[in-house]
């Protein structure tokens, strides 16, 4: 049998892709994931992070708040070390309306999402960095998750039943004969390497970018690109997600993760053509800060990290090119019924939260196709890692008297964290010292996780993303990647891309702690290190 | 509209780390002890993970000694030594053991001790008693145990009250655990040196231990009941328009920096009127006041600057004021931890630290070979004369014999 050969070739490694690979690959076929650049690099990686209750979308949206409440629960069974069982609040302050509060209960309960209104002073205490003006309070089912830990469990278990994974490529075109498409043409993008790739079926998981690869095909899709920004603070200030209780609008969602919170959004409609490069303006950091200090007032002199910006993925509904109908659902498109195109389905729309039932709607679709009959098992089997649910017990389990950076491995790779290594100096040696990531559990994720630059790192692993962003983590880091890859020389432009990358978030909000930390970064680089 | 650019400062104040690890150059446990994650990881780094989860807290915090060198080396200010101590008292939850407490209550203890102090002080000095205290409580059998007084400092200068409030200028003495139960005669040196500027010495108003080996053990509960007693008691004397002199540097760090910065009690009506003596002292010899020395006061005096008061900043006022008696000549020795860290290096499971720590010090004072070390430290006082064999006083007690 050709190697090139697949039942099923998946373009795009974002979460929607990563899905569709893994429930393709438990039905049992043969499957291949392309991705131009790494997983998670488009809006899968750039948003809240946030494990949406449904609870922002049951007065304006019942359905989607059902879907989400539904799949919430879902992922907290399996997808476990990726998500955080934090809860949310939704805090009416004083000058909203509180009224607002008891249609917005009873929407939730109609979805079938548990709000409970909470005493502004059971609030205050659950959550104390809430703004304590606020007078009323909604406890909901909320939760935060890791969206690049997700991504990469779901594509590691693709892995693990045979998927295979190709990064860092990009399809330049379509295979086709008459009115079929038959594979795809695809160059790797830093060695240039093309190669062709065959399957009966292609399904078009490529977010905002979907639309080009739709045009490559030559079908048209309507997308509409929406810019959110957003704001990393340096530390957690809220362990519970803070919404406002209101219809929603911008920068009124905070949410923690990991060892940051993060307050977004902002919505700009922008053209297609800027979508490989959005940038924050100082205008939406001002209004982020402004509007996040409604939230949780300590953000006002709080170390701000990093701001960035995604491209929310909104598709006009199937028929309305003109853009009037925008949906903010799942939208499943069979290209044979829709334009008689044979061989290509898109999966876009939807949400991070929604994506397992993104993938299992493409994948039932693969299947009706191919003719295979098996039920999608994804909604109950345990990703890679997730297998038990508590990070204390696993790093128990482990190794019975954890240090912290054992423990801290543990609460990201779950139950995987097995696979480090560990017993030898070395090994616990730290590469990162803000996030406490070892050089075992970095050479875990070179081993496994298809890792070809410092950034790739970085998305698997947390390796940059504390306070220092990169200034001692990157150089240690890149040294382990030399090793593993072999060169030096394509690690040394790796680093300087890397710290690029980094200074690219730090550079609007560049002020106060951020700007000398930057300032010493670029003396160690520059002056210490000759870069 | 408000411009976020204004807000340039963090209020939490571990976000003002810049990573540069200087701390983590400084610190004297890291370098002999590997279990240790150093003040970097312990302090700034180790808060953002405690904030996701105090699961993340590493219980190797207790190596720390609580020197400060961390914060002195520190160019962003951040206050590393008071991050660590907080977070151990935040979520360490680990039982104090009875060892602890015992080194921990310098008051109980001196109370206890005082009347049958011969006895005591006997007894602790036993072998058998070491290898017993080794055995059973993990105090390190090396260690020689400071010894206590039959009269404390404290009966001595109420029943010399009357003399002291004769004098036109008057000061409130913070004395300390170890001048009232331990040493009483570095007390009775400071009445006599601030006599013979004309300033009077008055008690606190019952003054407890100041706390600072309840911090360090676990024991934040009462050494936060002792603070505020202390506060109060201080606040009279300042009321009074006094201000508050000290012969101790930890207890004084202690009132001024821990009260607020590790158990956020609040001192800030006094805490710019507790001084160290020797600055006191200083600040009247700069202002025309003057001391007339012995002629015949000659000694080679090697001087260490406590880890505390090089947190203070103040040890340049003991050097000054040895300097400036006739007799002295004065060496500066490097600025080194000594290792002791108050009970720290009574611990059975520290002693070996404790001594590497200090070993340089140690080679340091052999080479120079002084008839006595200063320093401003009682703990400094009993690591170093344990260690090294020469004697050890307190600046404030030298004064005293140079005094004419």
């Amino acid at each position: 049998m050709n190697p090139n050969e697949f039942d099923v070739i998946i373009i795009g490694g974002g979460i929607t892709g990563a899905g569709t690979q893994r429930d393709c690959a438990m039905r049992g076929l043969r499957t291949l994931l392309i991705e131009r650049s790494d997983i998670a690099t488009g809006a899968t990686g750039r948003n809240h992070g946030l494990l949406h209750s449904g609870a922002r979308y049951a007065v304006n949206d019942p359905e989607s708040a059902a879907e989400c409440i539904r799949e919430n629960m879902t992922l907290r069974r399996i997808a476990s070390h990726c998500i955080d069982e934090c809860d949310g609040l939704f805090i009416t302050l004083p000058e909203d309306d509180l009224g607002y509060q008891q249609t917005f209960v009873s929407a939730c309960q109609q979805a079938g999402i548990n709000a409970e209104i909470i005493d502004p002073d059971l609030a205050r205490r659950l959550e104390p960095s809430v703004n304590p003006t606020l007078i009323g309070a909604v406890k909901v089912p909320d939760c935060s998750v890791d969206p690049f830990r997700l991504c990469a469990a779901n594509m590691l278990d693709a892995k693990l039943r045979g998927g295979q994974v190709r990064l860092h490529t990009e399809v330049t075109g379509f295979i086709r004969e008459g009115n079929t498409l038959k594979g795809v043409h695809t160059v790797q993008r830093q060695s240039g390497e093309t190669a062709d790739y065959y399957a009966p079926l292609i399904v078009n998981a490529g977010g905002i970018w979907g639309q080009h690869i739709a045009e490559l095909a030559g079908v048209r899709i309507g997308m509409f690109p929406a810019k959110g920004s957003l704001l990393i603070f340096a530390h957690r200030v809220n362990n519970r997600v803070i919404n406002r209780c209101r219809k929603p609008a911008n920068a009124d969602i905070l949410v923690p993760g990991d060892t940051v919170c993060v307050i977004g959004t902002t919505s700009t409609r922008i053209p297609f053509e800027e979508c490989d490069n959005v940038a924050v303006t100082p205008d939406e950091v001002t209004m982020l800060i402004t509007e996040g200090a409604k939230l949780a007032p300590s953000l006002l002199s709080t170390r701000i990290l990093r701001a960035y910006a995604g491209v929310r993925p909104l598709v006009s509904a199937d028929d309305d090119p003109s853009g009037r109908n925008i949906s903010r659902g799942i939208v499943c498109l069979d290209h044979e019924e829709r334009d008689g195109l044979k061989g290509l389905i898109t999966i876009t729309g939807g949400k991070l939260t929604s994506y397992r039932l993104m993938a299992e709607i493409a994948t039932d679709a693969v299947c009706r196709k191919l003719g295979v009959e098996k039920a999608c098992e994804t909604a109950v089997t345990p990703l890679p890692g997730s297998e038990e649910r508590s990070y204390e017990e696993v790093a128990q389990r482990i190794w019975e008297s954890p240090t912290t950076a054992q423990k801290a491995a543990a609460s990201r790779m779950g139950t995987r964290a097995s696979r480090i290594r560990s017993g030898d100096r070395h090994d616990e040696a730290l590469i990162c010292e803000c996030e406490e990531v070892s050089v075992g559990e970095i050479n875990a994720a070179i081993d496994r996780l298809d890792v070809s630059t410092l950034t790739d790192l970085r998305r698997r692993t947390r390796v940059g993303m504390g306070p220092c962003q990169g200034e001692f983590c990157a150089c240690r880091a890149a040294g382990l990647l030399a090793k593993a890859h072999g060169c030096i020389e394509k690690e040394r432009n790796d680093i300087a891309q890397f710290m690029q990358e980094r200074w690219k978030g730090n550079f609007p909000i560049g002020w106060g702690d951020t700007l000398r930390e930057a300032e010493y970064t670029q003396w160690v680089y520059k002056h210490v290190l000759g870069l | 509209m408000m411009k976020p650019q204004e807000f340039t400062e963090s209020r939490h104040n571990f976000e003002e780390c810049t990573k540069c690890t200087v701390c983590t150059a400084y610190c004297p446990v890291l370098q002999v002890n590997p279990l240790y994650p150093g003040p970097k990881q312990a302090g700034p780094d180790g808060e953002r993970l405690r904030l996701k989860d105090p699961y993340f807290f590493n219980y190797a915090l207790k190596y720390c000694l609580n020197c400060k060198r961390c914060e002195v080396a520190c160019p962003s200010e951040v206050n590393v030594a008071d991050l660590i101590q907080s977070a151990r008292i935040r979520y360490d939850k680990s039982p104090t053991k009875l060892r602890d407490r015992i080194l921990a209550s310098t008051d109980l203890m001196g109370t206890l001790a005082r009347p049958v102090a011969p006895i005591v002080n006997g007894v602790t000095s036993l072998g058998i008693t070491k290898t017993a205290m080794d055995a059973f409580l993990k105090i390190d059998r090396q260690r020689t145990f400071p010894t206590y007084s039959m009269q404390s400092f404290e009966h001595w200068l109420h029943r010399r009250r009357k003399e002291q409030a004769a004098f036109p200028e008057q000061v409130a003495y913070f004395h300390g655990c170890y001048v009232n139960y331990n040493y009483p005669q570095l007390g009775k040196d400071l009445v006599k040196v601030l006599n013979a500027l004309g300033v009077g010495v008055q008690l606190l108003e019952k003054e407890k231990c100041c706390g600072i080996a309840l911090i360090t053990n676990g024991l934040s509960a009462q050494a936060t009941r002792q603070a505020r007693h202390n506060v109060a008691a201080l606040g009279k004397a300042v009321d009074a328009g006094l201000k508050v002199v000290t012969t101790s540097s930890t207890c004084t760090l202690t009132l001024r920096d821990e009260y607020p910065g590790v158990l956020q009690v609040d001192n800030s009506a006094v805490r710019d009127s507790i001084l160290m003596a020797t600055r006191f002292i200083f600040e009247k010899l700069e202002k025309g006041a003057t001391l007339r020395f012995r002629p015949d006061f000659h000694k080679k005096i090697a001087y260490h600057t406590p880890c505390h008061l090089e947190k203070l900043g103040w040890g340049i006022f003991s050097e000054r004021l040895l300097r400036m008696i006739p007799g002295v000549e004065f060496v500066m020795l490097d600025s080194a931890c000594c290792g002791i860290a108050g009970t720290y290096g009574f611990k059975k499971e520290n002693y070996q630290a404790s001594q590497e720590i200090g070993a340089a010090l140690f080679d340091q004072i052999k080479a120079v070979n002084p008839d006595l070390v200063a320093c401003d430290c009682e703990t400094c006082k009993w690591q170093i004369e344990m260690s090294t064999g020469y004697p050890v006083a307190n600046p404030i007690s030298i004064l005293a014999e140079a005094l004419e």
